[in-house]
């Protein structure tokens, strides 16, 4: 019934048929309905398509009535949701049906849905794009393939230190960059002057950078989202599912409408799943049609699960586990930094994270590192002391939660460079007493992606 | 400084739409229960379950010698799942608003005030083992302490009605 009236929703907005009133009111709408990524907003908190230098962003200072809401708002209200301010955001913490804890293992056994549209959306496009990245990111660029993502992070001229971290995926003609709710005011102002130093240096390679406010974004996460999502698509966009691997994202369309959305493979839990960019006029209506051709599979999960699940993860919360003194090095996020950079350099902070990446015998390496923990007895929470076994303090937990999938208390933090093997005994101390804990890999749960076959490498 | 905040803060995020505090995932301080000067003087009135405003409930024992401290159900509702409860010691002595112990559940960690000051006499060591009981029977088999009263409690309690109407309020 519901999904027959999300479909009515959409068709109108996109064919230009259908009852007068719905006409009427997807009108303004509906020039942007055949672009993949529209940049329209309907959030009366920004008027006009803003320009992104006039913008007044939301922060988590702002007083509760000018947080703003997701498109998403009055649907997690029907289910019952419970918000909390979260990146100038009122977001779902949780929802009436599943505790936190059920909440999450519904997503590791079946799926859930993540609304993560405070999150920010971002075009990098022009011929100077892919080298303005490459100078304020370690990744490699121009190596990755079209439709294909990579985590990085946004750093600091000469400190090297990580300003937001973020997922910058090659598109046909652009780089599709989402970067943290919490650092929007920072991040905005990082760019702007960032490509302030670009152009005034690279006049002839300019570079257009645009917001798109309003976008949706879904995250559907846990083992059956493939099979969730491939019954709301078009037969062509089922076929693409079927090869579209972790890290990979491609245009798709829903099934009996027009409304093409960015469908990429990867997420914050460690499950199989998709973040999903849907223009602003039809987040709702697909979102709805999701839950209801998955009833007994699919619900909506709020923060609360979806910081346990990327907890288990090994994943970081920026702020938390990373913030502006840290570098990717001490971050454990080397991984991130590609070859030929290692090689050639070129991006903020270069000096500093290069000499952090050689041997400590010729003079690199970090005097703290990020580690997994699993602590004894009370769970760890932020701001935890770590210490050795004469009591010094040797580092701190920056996350912590108990994991409603191994059922011990895990942690994440930094150690004194040393100490960071697995299996190393420390103490945390946890409300003055002293806790044993030992130092473990991350991810704490296997990961379970979708991954290319080896042998089916391009 | 550990993510630690009272039960009562718990419950507030259980209650208000959107939280008073920016987030459950910011670093915040337990704190302290705002004490009301008002002298309890009848120790009878003690014998029924009373309630403070931080969510613990009080008992007094037929002798009147004996305290039973608990969290309320609204409270156990508020906190979520529990995975651990760290109990005071047997014999400590406690001073009215100390934090004598925590209830830790996947979201947070939450410090245990006790609303009277004595001796802790007796500790629920079952909680230990199954912390999750406090989310089963708050106020009757997961009592948290026993403590051996010294003096009557200056803070704020209410009965079962204004209780239930204080967090309603809420």
């Amino acid at each position: 019934m519901a999904s027959r009236k999300a479909v009515a929703v959409l068709r109108p907005a996109v064919n230009g048929f259908g009852p007068r009133l719905l006409r009427a009111e997807c009108a303004q709408k509906v020039q942007y309905s055949t672009r993949t990524l529209a940049s329209y907003t309907s959030r009366p908190r920004k008027l006009a398509r803003p320009s992104q230098r006039s913008v007044r962003y939301a922060s988590s200072e702002v007083p509760k009535e000018q947080l703003g809401k997701t498109g998403l708002y009055e649907l997690h209200s029907k289910h019952g949701a419970k918000f909390v301010p979260f990146g100038g955001y009122l977001m779902p913490v949780q929802y009436s049906d599943l505790s936190i804890v059920d909440s999450h293992n519904w997503t590791r056994e079946k799926a859930s849905l993540f609304d993560v549209g405070h999150m920010v959306q971002h075009h990098f496009s022009g011929p100077g794009a892919e080298a303005f990245l490459e100078s304020i990111t370690p990744s490699s660029l121009s190596s990755l393939p079209e439709c294909q993502s990579t985590l990085s992070t946004l750093l600091y001229p000469e400190t090297g230190g990580i300003v937001d971290d973020t997922v910058i995926t090659r598109l046909a003609d652009k780089f599709y960059v989402v970067t943290n709710a919490g650092c929007r005011e920072k991040d905005t102002a990082y760019f702007k002057e960032q490509l302030e130093v670009w152009e005034s240096k690279h006049s002839d390679q300019p570079v257009e950078w645009k917001i798109l406010d309003g976008q949706g974004l879904i995250a559907l996460q846990g083992p059956l989202s493939a099979e969730i999502l491939a019954r709301v698509l078009d037969d062509k966009s089922v076929t693409d599912l079927k090869t579209l691997y972790f890290g990979q994202c491609t245009a798709a369309t829903i099934k009996g409408t027009d409304a093409e959305v960015l469908v990429s493979r990867g997420g914050y839990t460690g499950e199989d799943g998709f973040e999903i960019s849907i223009p602003s006029y039809a987040t709702e209506a697909i979102t709805e049609f999701l839950l209801d051709f998955a009833k007994d599979e699919l619900r909506f999960a709020g923060l609360g699960a979806r910081d346990t699940l990327r907890l288990e993860a090994g994943m970081c919360l920026y702020g938390h586990d990373l913030d502006e003194t840290t570098t990717p090095v001490e971050a454990a996020l080397s991984w991130i930094i590609g070859k030929d950079r290692r090689a050639k350099g070129g991006f903020h902070g270069d000096s500093v994270i290069l000499q952090q990446l050689k041997k400590k015998s010729e003079g690199g390496g970090v005097s703290r590192r990020r580690i997994g923990l699993i602590v004894e007895g009370s769970p760890a929470r932020e701001g935890a002391e770590i210490v050795n076994e004469a009591g010094e303090k040797i580092g701190n937990v920056t996350s912590g939660c108990p994991s409603p999938s191994l059922k011990k208390n895990i942690a994440m933090g930094y150690i004194k460079d040393g100490m960071h093997k697995a299996g190393t005994e420390v103490d945390v101390v946890v409300r003055g007493k002293k806790r044993k804990a030992v130092v473990t890999k991350m991810p704490f749960i296997p990961s379970k992606y979708f991954k290319q076959p080896a042998n089916a490498k391009a | 400084m550990a993510a630690r905040y009272s039960v009562a803060r718990a419950a507030r995020q259980l209650t208000s739409a959107a939280a008073r505090k920016p987030s459950p995932f910011v670093c915040q301080r337990w704190q302290q229960a705002s004490q009301a000067q008002r002298l309890f003087s009848v120790s009878a009135a003690l014998k029924e379950k009373k309630y403070t405003e931080d969510h613990e409930w009080i008992e007094m024992s037929a002798d009147g010698k004996t305290c039973t401290l608990g969290i309320s159900e609204y409270a156990a509702k508020a906190l979520g799942d529990v995975v651990y409860i760290e109990l005071p010691q047997v014999e400590m002595e406690v001073s009215e608003g100390d934090a004598i112990g925590a209830v830790e559940s996947v979201k947070s960690a939450s410090d245990i005030l006790t609303p009277i000051s004595g001796t802790v006499a007796e500790v629920n060591s079952d909680l230990e083992n199954k912390p999750a009981q406090i989310n089963k029977d708050p106020e009757g088999d997961a009592w948290i302490a026993k403590i051996t009263v010294v003096e009557e409690p200056k803070g704020k309690l209410m009965s079962k009605s204004e209780y239930t109407e204080f967090t309603e309020e809420a």
